[in-house]
């Protein structure tokens, strides 16, 4: 009989479960890129490094030598020159470096880029710190200009000792006409 | 209340009924079915040879594409909702659904969504060609300008199966016949209830993925372009959160009806029902837990590759479980092969088959040479066609006389089963081999040494198409001029609430609800 | 009746198992009916071949024993035979055993595949980098430190593609320039993406590692079998993915050292070729090539590209208008659309090659000339 149907209960469980489901999406979208950023910012994995580095200790490990290699990649047509002046260094941990990067905007038209570093072994990313970057920053270049672009780094003196390389890329994309990038909710630049 | 149906299309427009509901639910999925096979015979007959001669690589991969969305969303989802629709019901004894109205709008969702998704194949630009998988950033910086509508058509569908499994879940908790508790409900119910709550859990995950990837094309955002600090990686792992409960999504009511099946045959009771439940429970818990095996070649970190291998051989142990089950019910049983159970016990062969290349891509060094490969191909569609495909049609077979009170013709019934049975493994077998022989998945073209394998792939599957549009004949001629059987119980080692209510069964059933004893 | 048994068991499993027995015997190089993987030529790709067949062998031999039960089943509780139905229906002690044991199979299976992954991701002591990057619909090695630095292409002509032609031995395995490192030497990998997502395989190495844009991913080979070995791009990247295969010429070290040096010297001599003036009909013979080798894939061998998808070049747009807007979308591409910046991905001789073959081929006779000096002063600002 209709009146055996227990409405009350059926209205609870959808509420629930209603419930449920937006949470559920809640999550997807506003927890997971959180979590997920937290956890590379936090074990390295991804080889994201991270912003400005401010200098704590500036005692450097003189008994071992670290390699770093400098890899550019222009995403998509990206018409920018852009390469590394050296394409590798040798460093003791703890030692402050300075490289220089080339760019060049071989177009007619004024451009903005963003160079996204990425490193490898994962490992090592927690230990690779930049004091000053180019890619903290967007780049603009005007039409035909050129520029030095600097990085500052150090390579943190407690790096394990089964890092031997670095391998260290950029990534240069065209940002000119995007909205701003760092939009709503969890996108972010690596300040 | 107990009149009959109403007249014309408005009673299919505007219908209530769980019967009603899970008729048009099986209709849609069949004719999904055939669309869906009909870009596999695309395909297959691309790649019947190296070179291009039917259509061009960009529209293979929007048949591609095309193939694995309909076939996911709009043939095996819906055909199985179909049948919880019809028998949920009947077997716990309940008048009808929980929500009837909503359960009308979760369906009439469906046809408007595959009707947008296909009328993209139309629209400039093309389809989706991205893969049923949509990693990013080929869809959303590189994706065709129809990827709105694809978007769109996700929402829409998410948004059917979440009010879907609502529906279950509250007749399911509610509405059981007094006496009826948890563990003396039948396995399909069980493993609804389960599935329904994965489903709940993860479909607003893809709905939260296809979101922030509509955000990243037309808002600017950058959940996953690497140009405004996001990442590409992150799409990967939220889609496989969805994406591999969604497998098991899949199967879990298929297991739930191979145990009804095999235990009528057999005529004997399912063997360990409590197991089978705390089995089913665990597989649906361990789902959550072994995504990232879908993106062992993505640049993961060694102890991510080592807890993802550990974890997804794991889930082997309750499946096998499973496997062991169905089999001690065989044993000692006195059985007969009649269609349905033609179709499940090639279900419990040729899906262990698809379990067995599952444990083999689960280790992660050997997936170096598997991963993306026809190998993986293989793989899923043994446990997807051959496991799910062939759950849903022994269900047909199984309860037609029960919807219909027309009998199948069991010659018609077998010689379906058996060619479809070839045709399957004619197509799907030698996948394997051209997978370890080192052929790409989503290839349009391939050098000359997967020629013959190719070949007779294609063979097997204008086989097994074939063999689909006999089972529509067998269907429809069951339906129209099927000899008319009007005993309750149709299979004599039938066991359930459906088999009590006369054959066919009333509009109306249950309206005052069994005692269970 | 156990005979009777046993019989039908050896009857349908007999050819079973000579199937099985053969599949490791028929997985040769080159061989069309191919069922296996191939060992390949690096100690991680063995490994990777001796865990395969490991696990299949265990699933195989598992799953005769289980079919092989349920046959008999199936064979001797028919009820057409007379079977009578038993009533059991549980065993706490039978679902305790089949949950151990193929547990305790898995976890020992476990073992092996964890050193196998610890040895695949162990780069460190490298004796060479190649930084490998794929591009929608290509792959660009480059030989880090050595200042060497090419594409590598499908050379598969369209017409074998499109049937109008007989299909080569290697057909879609073959490269314009195949990616050259020395054996018994452990070369690391760097690998990323331009574009969209690919995938770098060479099943021969066991080396397979996703190509992510903005991302850096590293993998190693030590190959001690030199030779030459074909792989595939394996993640979905657009209309080109089956189309940009990889070709390893591995070479003896000393033989190495040699096509280094002179690889040095021939890219010395490219950029030379920049100050030299061709003729008209060089630059449309080696126009023509190198536009069917990296145009035609969009545009098409008769330039009249793909209506709605890919521009015509034929009588109309940039082809037959200032020569400096060409030089433009040639040398930057064109943002947000297909067309890519071939400023770095070509020679100035094949930009300006082609450049001049757009121009006067297929009816367009502009008749202007395009010198490689053009293009690079033009890259210059001047």
């Amino acid at each position: 009989m209709e009146k055996d149907i227990p409405k009350n209960s059926i209205k609870k469980t959808l509420l629930k479960l209603s419930i449920g489901a937006v949470g559920m999406f809640v999550f997807a979208v506003f927890l997971m890129p959180p979590l997920y950023y937290a956890l590379c910012d936090l074990t390295g994995i991804g080889g994201k490094t991270s912003g400005r580095y401010e200098v704590q200790d500036t005692t450097v490990d003189t008994s071992r030598t670290i390699k770093v290699q400098f890899l550019t990649v222009n995403n998509g047509s990206m018409p920018w020159d852009f390469s590394p002046k050296v394409t590798e260094v040798t460093v003791h941990p703890g030692e402050p470096k300075a490289v220089t990067f080339y760019a060049k905007n071989r177009t007619s038209k004024d451009m903005v880029a963003q160079a996204v570093p990425n490193l490898t072994p994962f490992n090592a990313t927690k230990y690779f710190h930049k004091t000053e970057c180019f890619c903290f920053n967007q780049q603009p270049l005007s039409a035909w200009s050129e520029i030095d672009m600097p990085l500052v780094f150090i390579v943190d003196k407690d790096i394990p000792k089964t890092v031997n390389t670095i391998t260290l890329s950029y990534t240069l994309f065209d940002v000119t006409d995007s909205l701003s990038s760092a939009k709503f909710p969890v996108a972010r630049l690596n300040r | 209340m107990a009149h009959g149906p109403a007249k014309g299309i408005g009673r299919w427009l505007f219908t209530t009924n769980h019967k009603d509901i899970g008729t048009m639910y099986l209709w849609f999925s069949f004719a999904m079915f055939l669309l869906g096979g009909s870009f596999a015979m695309i395909i297959r007959a691309e790649l019947f040879q190296p070179g291009m001669q039917i259509i061009r690589p960009e529209f293979f991969n929007q048949m591609t594409t095309m193939h694995g969305l309909v076939m996911v969303f709009g043939a095996i989802m819906p055909a199985f909702v179909g049948l919880a629709n019809w028998m949920i019901p009947l077997q716990i004894g309940a008048p009808d659904m929980a929500l009837p109205r909503m359960n009308n709008l979760s369906f009439w969702i469906l046809p408007f969504a595959f009707a947008l998704l296909t009328a993209t194949l139309f629209m400039e630009g093309g389809a989706p060609n991205f893969g049923w998988t949509f990693y990013a950033p080929l869809s959303t910086t590189y994706a065709p300008p129809t990827v709105n509508y694809f978007i769109f058509g996700v929402h829409l569908m998410g948004a059917s199966s979440i009010m879907g499994s609502i529906n279950i879940i509250a007749t399911v908790l509610n509405m059981r016949a007094p006496g009826m508790t948890l563990m003396k409900m039948p396995m399909f119910v069980w493993t609804w209830l389960i599935t329904a709550f994965l489903l709940i859990a993860v479909m607003p995950v893809l709905a939260g993925a296809v979101t922030m990837m509509l955000m990243d094309i037309n808002f600017g955002t950058s959940f996953f372009n690497a140009a405004g600090g996001g990442d590409p990686v992150l799409f990967q792992h939220v889609f496989w959160f969805f994406g591999h409960p969604e497998v098991y999504i899949i199967i879990l009511p298929a297991f739930g009806v191979i145990s009804h099946i095999i235990p009528a045959f057999s005529r004997k009771p399912l063997f360990g029902y409590s197991s089978m439940v705390y089995a089913t429970a665990s597989i649906a818990f361990l789902s959550f837990i072994v995504w990232a095996h879908h993106m062992f070649l993505v640049g993961m970190p060694i102890g991510g590759e080592l807890y993802f291998m550990y974890a997804t051989m794991l889930i082997a142990v309750p499946t096998a479980a499973k496997v062991f089950n169905w089999i001690s019910t065989m044993f000692r049983g006195s059985l007969s092969f009649e269609t349905p159970m033609l179709y499940a016990v090639a279900f419990v062969i040729l899906f262990t088959i698809g379990g067995f290349t599952g444990i083999m891509l689960a280790v992660a060094p050997a997936d170096i040479q598997y991963h993306d490969t026809y190998f993986v191909v293989a793989h899923f569609h043994y446990v997807m066609v051959a496991g799910a495909i062939f759950s849903s049609t022994a269900a047909v077979y199984y309860w037609l006389p029960k919807w219909t009170g027309k009998m199948y013709n069991e010659t018609m019934g077998k010689v379906q089963f058996w060619i479809g049975f070839i045709g399957f493994n004619v197509t799907f077998f030698p996948q394997h081999f051209i997978g370890l022989a080192g052929m790409p998945r989503r290839y349009s073209d391939y050098a000359l040494q997967f020629s013959d394998w190719n070949m007779v792939s294609s063979i097997g599957a204008f086989i097994y198409g074939t063999a689909q549009l006999l089972f529509l004949y067998n269907v429809i001629s069951t339906i129209r001029s099927g000899k008319p059987v009007s005993e309750p119980k149709t299979w004599d080692g039938a066991e359930g609430l459906e088999w009590m209510v006369a054959t066919p069964a009333p509009y109306h059933t249950f309206a005052t609800p069994p005692v269970i004893k | 009746m156990l005979r009777r048994a046993r019989m039908l068991f050896t009857l349908l499993f007999a050819p079973v198992i000579s199937l099985a027995a053969s599949v490791s015997a028929i997985a040769e190089e080159g061989n069309n009916w191919a069922v296996n993987m191939p060992r390949g030529v690096t100690s991680v790709s063995n490994s990777i071949y001796d865990i395969h067949m490991l696990v299949f062998w265990i699933v195989t031999i598992t799953g005769i024993l289980v079919f092989a039960v349920m046959f008999y089943v199936m064979y001797a509780h028919r009820k057409s035979r007379g079977a009578v139905a038993s009533n059991f229906h549980e065993n706490t002690t039978a679902e305790i055993v089949w949950t151990a044991i193929p547990a305790v199979i898995l976890i020992l299976l476990c073992i092996p595949a964890t050193t196998t992954i610890l040895d695949v991701y162990d780069t460190s002591e490298a004796e060479m980098d190649v930084k490998v990057t794929g591009l929608q619909w290509k792959w660009q090695y480059e030989y880090l430190g050595e200042d060497v630095k090419f594409l590598s292409e499908l050379a598969t002509p369209e017409s074998e593609i499109y049937n109008t032609a007989p299909k080569g031995q290697y057909y879609h395995e073959e490269v314009t320039e195949p990616l050259v490192i020395p054996a018994n030497t452990k070369v690391r990998f760097l690998i990323t993406g331009q574009d969209v997502i690919h995938s770098w395989w060479v099943p021969d190495f066991g080396v397979k590692r996703d190509a992510l844009p903005g991302f850096i991913n590293e993998t190693w080979a030590n190959v001690y079998k030199p030779g030459i070995y074909r792989g595939q791009c394996t993640e979905l990247c657009g209309k080109g993915h089956a189309f940009m295969p990889i070709v390893v010429n591995v070479l003896e070290k000393e033989e190495f050292k040699t096509w280094l040096a002179d690889k040095k010297v021939e890219q010395a001599a490219i950029r030379e070729l920049t100050n030299k003036t061709f003729t008209m009909d060089e630059l449309m013979e080696k126009g023509e090539v190198a536009y069917n080798r990296s145009c035609a894939g969009c545009h098409q061998v008769n330039g009249q590209g793909i209506p709605g998808i890919f521009p015509s070049l034929v009588g109309q747009g940039i082809a037959v208008g200032p020569v400096e807007a060409h030089i433009d979308i040639i040398v930057n591409g064109q943002a947000g659309t297909a067309m890519q910046a071939f400023g770095d991905q070509l020679s100035e001789l094949d930009q300006a090659a082609i450049i001049t073959y757009e121009r006067n081929a297929w009816g367009n006779d502009v008749g202007d000339i395009t010198q490689p000096i053009d293009v690079y002063n033009w890259k210059k600002g001047k």
